[in-house]
């Protein structure tokens, strides 16, 4: 386990500086030098260079590069070409927005899906199996925005209970009111993720009941509720950790589009700030969060999986038979 | 006193189609039968049948009655789980024909055979470490397997773990559904050794699923051949194998003979 740990994190360090790289390379062959968002369209040559000169993109790529890491190592994510402010502080402050709401979003979504999957694999045979069955499947072909907006609709338009958008100015010092803002988005994220989820569980769930091994628990005497208990839930448990890994990355990815639809001061529309001011510090810098997050995710999921199955704790254990 | 009484036994798919008909037999306790047949012929089906484990969508029609020695008869067509649990493991029960799948991959050996006997003969701690061990021992298993995952082991001893899980319940009455088919040839003959042996110990009733008339002429004294799902032929091992009557019968037959011959062929 600690050789496979020492690998696995090896491999981690080493996804991490080849996404700098291609984080970095990626941004820079882009039409557009970075100086332009400091810019008028009627700039002189002379404020060109020295714009050029204040962002540091007069400089050769290796060295804006060495440069660049040298900060990631300091985890200085560097200063908005635009406000000028540092990149890191604001990206935490955002963070206290999106965490909570992918999170929270997250847990919601298992807390829906498995039991409802596995009540769908359980019921498999019957009119209402079928029918929860189908609507997931339409659950998935909706697309987020407008799970959000029918939310809006519903509960901030009609029953006026929450707000349809927004975030307080006094952010969580003000917990009721940024409760209150978090629940629609909340809502929308985990009612997309969990509509997923649930064919995952289902379909795992179902493996699990035709197994030869629940059938053999119960030829030696084992409830069908005691054999799902003590094989089931392990076994069914692998396939969708794995999955709850890429559910959980992909939310923190996705809420660009839920925090757009509700204005909310996150990760995401921070991105997409940087993006249209072509402020490639704020840019590099949310990416680059990004990315390590949605890495260490995969090496957590990883590492539970393997915790969970000792087949593929063979190769690392040495003794395969 | 029968110990398994089958009674116009009928098992139907979802389509309505009868996989098996109208199927009777009877098997007194210690007493051993071979149930044999082409794939697709019903065996498998009868065997859990008798367990009250047919897959979902397959309906049994008829009677099958279990009566451990000293006990009531309990009927199993159309009975509760509930009363059903009470009679699996300590009653009857089955070793299925692949090992590897049959035991949970992600559990320890030692913890399928534990909890199979901890259901059925309530040891809990130390005492239920010992049975385990020496249920174990008795198939010729030693200590390290117990601690072993099904995939650390040979398939030879996946199966002998599999039937110290059945045998350590104490049934009186063993099903062994096709148990060496998926095995190595060298290791077949150890397992058929290994049943025949702990049902003589035992002193269980033995219902032998195979397709392989050979494998059963060593292990059964009575033999039922089924074909299509229907009873065609019965009688000891001596009167079947010499005086076959009916064609399915035969093709078995002959084609236990044939891999004799083949392997007699093979020898210097």
């Amino acid at each position: 386990m600690v050789r496979y740990l020492v690998r696995r994190g090896g491999l981690l360090v080493a996804s991490l500086l080849f996404a700098s790289v291609a984080l970095f390379l990626l941004l820079r062959v882009l039409p557009g030098d970075p100086a332009n968002a400091l810019l008028t369209v009627d700039a002189t040559p002379e404020q060109i260079e020295a714009a050029r000169r204040q962002v540091g993109s007069d400089r050769p790529l290796p060295e804006q590069f060495v440069t660049w890491l040298g900060q990631l190592v300091r985890l200085d994510l560097g200063r908005s070409f635009v406000s000028t402010l540092p990149v890191g502080p604001e990206i935490t402050d955002r963070l206290a927005v999106t965490v909570p709401l992918a999170l929270t979003a997250f847990a919601l979504a298992i807390v829906i899906a498995v039991p409802v999957g596995y009540l769908c694999a359980r019921w498999s045979r019957t009119w209402y199996g079928a029918t929860i069955s189908a609507l997931s499947q339409l659950g998935i072909a909706v697309p987020v925005f407008w799970v959000g907006m029918l939310l809006v609709f519903v509960f901030a338009l009609r029953l006026r209970v929450f707000p349809s958008g927004g975030f307080p100015r006094a952010g969580w010092a003000d917990p009721g009111a940024a409760l209150t803002a978090l629940t629609l988005p909340v809502l929308t994220v985990a009612l997309v993720m969990s509509a997923s989820l649930i064919r995952y569980v289902r379909s795992a769930t179902l493996d699990v009941l035709h197994s030869d091994y629940l059938r053999t628990a119960r030829a030696l005497g084992a409830s069908s509720a005691e054999a799902m208990w003590r094989h089931g839930l392990r076994n069914a448990a692998g396939p969708v950790v794995s999955i709850l890994g890429i559910e959980l990355a992909t939310t923190f990815l996705g809420t660009v589009v839920v925090e757009s639809v509700f204005a909310l001061p996150g990760l995401g529309s921070m991105l997409v700030k940087g993006i249209m001011q072509h402020d490639y510090p704020v840019i590099q810098g949310v990416l680059f969060v990004s990315t390590v997050t949605v890495l260490v995710i995969g090496f957590l999921a990883d590492l539970a999986q393997r915790l969970l199955d000792p087949r593929l704790r063979r190769a690392s254990s040495g003794r395969s038979r | 006193m029968n110990l398994l009484t089958v009674d116009m036994l009928t098992i139907s798919g979802t389509d309505g189609r009868a996989l098996v008909s109208e199927l009777s037999f009877a098997l007194s306790p210690g007493e051993r039968l071979g149930l044999i047949g082409e794939s697709g012929s019903g065996k498998s089906l009868t065997a859990l049948a008798v367990l009250g484990l047919l897959p979902a969508g397959l309906r049994a029609s008829g009677s099958i009655r279990l009566q451990p020695a000293g006990g009531e008869p309990t009927e199993v067509v159309g009975a509760a789980d509930r009363t059903l649990r009470r009679l699996r493991g300590r009653v009857a029960t089955v070793v299925f024909q692949e090992p590897l799948t049959a035991l949970d991959p992600l559990m320890r050996i030692g913890n399928q055979v534990g909890w199979a006997i901890r259901r059925t003969r309530g040891l809990r701690g130390s005492a239920l470490r010992d049975a385990v061990l020496s249920a174990l021992a008795e198939v010729g298993l030693d200590d390290r397997i117990a601690r072993a995952y099904p995939h650390e082991v040979s398939g030879g001893q996946r199966q002998r773990a599999a039937i110290a899980a059945a045998v350590a319940c104490r049934p009186a009455l063993l099903i062994a559904d096709e148990p060496t088919t998926a095995l190595d040839v060298t290791v077949q003959a150890d397992v058929l050794a290994l049943l025949d042996r702990l049902v003589a110990d035992r002193g269980m009733a033995l219902l032998f699923i195979s397709h392989d008339l050979a494998v059963v002429a060593r292990v059964a004294e009575r033999v039922l051949v089924l074909a299509q799902g229907v009873a065609v032929e019965s009688g000891t091992v001596t009167e079947v194998v010499t005086a076959p009557d009916h064609p399915v019968t035969r093709a078995l037959l002959s084609s236990a003979r044939q891999l004799d011959a083949a392997l007699d062929g093979r020898q210097p």
